[in-house]
């Protein structure tokens, strides 16, 4: 790695580094001017989003929006579709589904993991690829016979089938990760582990699940979000408020006639913020996990 | 052969003190839990709705007969469905080449940042957060003709307004989701190719310089090649997650106005939830499911290629 200031050749830098700079700058804003968006209308007046000709500086912040969100009084003639939405109630149903499917995933894809990464036995390279094709059934395809089957069992609109289905979608993703992170911990280990005595179960407990621990905070957190933004078989499962999580509830705020942009973009914001501090806790573990194969390859 | 893979000499093998019979059946046992789940959730579901693809399955009709092909010659001779295929062959070449050609340039440029790359990437991040419902939902009102961030601008910059229907004309609305597909995609593009870019040992680049290569040179015959296995990674990963485009596409247009910006996945919920189809529905979700495997398959035998072999 190079010193700051200077380039990658060790060279002062000239002109054309800094101009070259300016326009990497440029492209990442308009990467980044989408979502700078979503926060600055959540905190608009709905006067200046929905005003032509358009208005681009805020002249006004307020957070009316939350506040409609979350049931809050709120000034006279603050207008919201978010007044309709059981907000605290689709809370509470993504954060249970998300938190236990991926507590029972984690733990299945961990042994998954395990047993790719440290047995050799007939079928591995089957049962890894069928994990994989499971993984890669696509949602909507899935819906449609999930569908029949949950309404038949008497799991459809329930927090008990969202949380099954959850855990199977996110075990093959779970495996493949926990698998690369416990074969970067040297086998030498665990044998050593053994030759001291070791059971094999205490080996894997004592040596090996440690070592693996910040993978499986970054596969766990993986998971979790995955359950929290699936869509496709959530808008499917879940029909009524007893069950239904955020992503499906985002439709409420596109009526026919009427649009609420501000309270879906406060929605949005309320989405957004699990995922941004998860992410800042795991990213560069994920990135290990995602790029070990490429590394070894 | 050994039955553990951590087995190289006698001596360690006795301290293991696991039978034969043991060690095959330990990782099977280990893989019990995550292979039940699997097959209540998906492999089961899924056979169910192969069966019911043969079927004439209605929740209406008291009786289910089976009709062998029909559905699937129902669906074959339907113009709309090749559409959608053809629509969906076109957007996914797209897609992946063009979040793979600009996060290439990207990355290049992130690489020789010489300040900021480490909040360059955590800003270049943000996307990979937002799910993908959340993306449909904001490129639906960003390309909203009323009051979309899109027209504003044109608004602003031409001093006119403009009522471009983005998400209803014919090649706007396809357009529309191809850009909110990108944007999501890229950053993840990004992040890896330019971990490969910055693993590269510097002595052939510094050799390439005294020999006088351009900068087009070392970029076509160094850096290009070295990172394949990134390039491979990247893109592996980014098609796995193709059936995702559904959620953005089902929100921004669901497929609509009429046909215009069908794809194979918003085919699968027209016929099935709101035409009530379901036995059609399951020939073309198979249909779907088949794409996604190819794909996978294709993808994964390389993966496992690079991760097994010469380990043992």
């Amino acid at each position: 790695m190079s010193a700051v200031g200077y380039t990658k050749a060790g060279r002062r830098p000239r002109i054309g580094d800094y101009l070259r700079d300016a326009a990497l700058y440029l492209i990442i804003f308009i990467f980044f001017l989408p979502v700078l968006w979503i926060i600055l209308t959540s905190i608009r007046p709905n006067m200046e989003i929905n005003t032509r000709p358009p208005i681009w500086i805020p002249r006004e912040l307020t957070l009316d929006s939350y506040k409609i969100l979350l049931g809050w009084p709120t000034p006279e003639g603050a207008f919201g579709l978010g007044s309709n939405i059981p907000f605290g109630q689709y809370a509470r149903n993504s954060i249970i589904i998300a938190t236990v499917s991926t507590l029972f995933s984690l733990t299945f894809g961990t042994l998954a993991g395990y047993a790719f990464a440290r047995f050799a036995f007939k079928g591995k390279n089957g049962v890894f690829l069928g994990m994989m094709l499971a993984r890669a059934v696509p949602g909507i395809a899935l819906s449609l016979p999930l569908f029949v089957l949950y309404a038949r069992l008497g799991l459809s609109d329930s927090i008990l089938g969202m949380i099954i289905t959850y855990v199977a979608l996110n075990v093959p993703f779970t495996a493949w990760l926990m698998d690369g992170f416990f074969r970067a911990i040297p086998a030498e280990l665990d044998e050593a582990a053994l030759i001291d005595g070791c059971s094999r179960w205490s080996a894997f407990l004592r040596v090996d699940l440690p070592l693996a621990l910040p993978g499986a905070a970054a596969s766990g957190i993986f998971a979790f979000l995955t359950a929290w933004n699936e869509f496709a078989l959530a808008n499917v499962i879940t029909r009524t408020p007893a069950s239904r999580t955020f992503p499906p509830a985002l439709y409420e705020f596109t009526g026919q006639f009427v649009s609420d942009w501000r309270g879906m973009c406060a929605m949005s914001v309320m989405m957004l913020i699990p995922a941004i501090i998860f992410v800042a806790l795991v990213q560069r573990q994920l990135m290990t996990g995602l790029t070990s194969g490429a590394m070894k390859g | 052969m050994a039955t553990i893979s951590v087995t190289k000499s006698p001596a360690r093998a006795r301290a293991f003190e696991i039978s034969a019979d043991e060690a095959k059946r330990l990782p099977w046992l280990l893989l019990t839990p995550g292979l039940i789940a699997l097959a209540v959730v998906v492999a089961f579901p899924m056979l169910y709705s192969f069966y019911l693809s043969f079927t004439n399955y209605d929740l209406t009709r008291p009786t289910t007969e089976f009709i062998g092909l029909q559905n699937y010659i129902k669906l074959f001779s339907n113009a709309t469905f090749w559409q959608a295929f053809g629509r969906t062959v076109l957007f996914m070449t797209l897609a992946v080449n063009l979040e793979f050609l600009i996060g290439l340039g990207i990355a290049q440029l992130m690489a020789k940042a010489l300040l900021g790359r480490g909040l360059l990437r955590t800003v270049l991040m943000m996307p990979m957060m937002f799910a993908p419902v959340l993306v449909g939902f904001q490129f639906k009102w960003f390309f909203n003709d009323q009051v979309g961030l899109v027209n504003n601008l044109l608004y602003t910059i031409t001093g006119q307004p403009h009522i471009i229907p983005w998400l209803v004309q014919v090649p706007l609305g396809f357009i529309s989701i191809l850009v909110a597909e990108i944007w999501m995609g890229v950053p993840f593009m990004v992040i890896i190719l330019e971990a490969g870019i910055l693993s590269l040992p510097t002595e052939p680049f510094e050799a390439a310089e005294v020999d006088g290569a351009s900068g087009w040179q070392k970029f076509r015959h160094l850096t290009f090649p070295m990172i394949g296995p990134f390039i491979y990674t990247a893109m592996a990963i980014r098609s796995l997650d193709l059936a995702r485009v559904y959620d953005v596409v089902s929100i921004m247009t669901g497929g609509g106005p009429g046909t215009r910006t069908e794809l194979i996945w918003t085919y699968v919920y027209r016929l099935a939830f709101t035409g009530h189809d379901y036995a059609t529905g399951s020939a073309m979700s198979y249909v779907t499911v088949i794409v996604s495997f190819l794909f996978t398959f294709f993808l994964f035998r390389n993966v496992i290629r690079s991760r097994w072999e010469g380990r043992e």
